[in-house]
């Protein structure tokens, strides 16, 4: 399935968000997820499918002022 | 006290465009502040770095929301950056020009009032304005963030009887001066005025050597802030000398 993650078109096999950021290789609690604009708590991953075209952020610590 | 917490040093620094991870380390611990600014991106290549300095300074990490240009963009951010770094804290930024980087202060209302209903403790990045300053109070943000300059400017205080107004207008109201402050002196000159911290990033990380300029704003923060509570002297629009007339000697032949 085509979702775009962090901006890029990608080809995934996860079903849901879950599953996204574990074969994506990160581990859950490094990372901080948004699917359509909108935030997706930790422990609400599991139950957040991923559809054709959905867009998915996956998003870390960075340096900031 | 800011949301509670009470901080020595009164200098938040911010942890973007240093040289290297190892001089933004050397450069927290030099400055002595205690809180931090921190964002979130996709992921860069020294991602892992970053987060060991973040558990290593033993700072407060106060996450900003930079670059979001709607309130929707902003209230996303903010709860993703909650999640991540474990803090209610959030450097509230909506930027209304890419080029001014002139806060947004309808989008930036907005955003605090939803932020401030759902638990954040909202810092907002806003203008001198009173107006806007007492909607984000009536929103329930307890901290002001008002510019110095505009963001990355390096010019200081721009606007000095604003801001002095504003610090008269919000008596008891914690005010933070962000953004534009380019040497120790304007931070300093902040902290005289009765502003209750100074944050900034560039002055630091784009000095010639960051880890002795970080330092210098420690002082000068420090210095300034203990000046206005020693009570600075009235301005006078005469001389007046300082040395007593009285027993002066006759000394014409």
């Amino acid at each position: 399935m085509l979702v775009k993650i962090n901006g890029e078109d990608r080809v995934i096999r996860a079903q849901t968000l879950e599953l996204l950021v574990a074969e994506e290789g990160f581990e859950p609690t490094d990372v901080a997820t948004a699917l359509d604009g909108e935030f997706v708590p930790r422990e609400e991953r599991g139950s957040a499918l991923l559809r054709a075209g959905a867009r998915v952020e996956i998003l870390t610590p960075m340096q900031g002022g | 006290m800011f949301y509670g917490t009470d901080l020595s040093s009164r200098l938040m620094l911010g942890t973007a465009q240093y040289p290297s991870p190892a001089v933004l380390r050397e450069a927290i611990t030099a400055s002595g502040a205690e809180v931090i600014t921190v964002s979130l991106r996709r992921e860069g290549k020294d991602g892992g770095a970053f987060r060991d300095i973040l558990k290593d300074s033993g700072c407060r990490i106060l996450p900003n929301t930079a670059g979001c240009h709607t309130a929707g963009e902003a209230v996303t951010t903010a709860r993703m950056a909650r999640e991540l770094f474990g803090t209610s804290w959030i450097k509230l930024e909506v930027i209304g020009h890419a080029d001014t980087l002139q806060p947004d202060p309808f989008a930036l209302v907005e955003a605090a009032r939803i932020l401030c209903a759902d638990g954040f403790d909202v810092f907002p990045y806003t203008t001198e304005d009173l107006i806007v300053g007492e909607r984000l109070l009536e929103a329930g943000c307890k901290v002001l963030m008002p510019w110095g300059a505009p963001i990355g400017s390096g010019q200081g205080l721009r606007n000095i009887e604003g801001l002095r107004a504003m610090r008269a207008h919000f008596s008891g109201i914690p005010l933070v001066i962000d953004a534009g402050i380019g040497s120790p002196s304007q931070a300093a000159q902040a902290m005289e005025m009765g502003f209750d911290a100074v944050l900034l990033n560039t002055a630091v990380a784009k000095a010639l050597d960051p880890v002795q300029m970080a330092r210098a704003f420690g002082q000068a923060v420090a210095a300034g802030q203990m000046a206005y509570t020693a009570g600075l002297m009235p301005r006078r629009d005469m001389a007046h000398a300082s040395t007593p007339v009285f027993g002066m000697a006759e000394l014409l032949p």
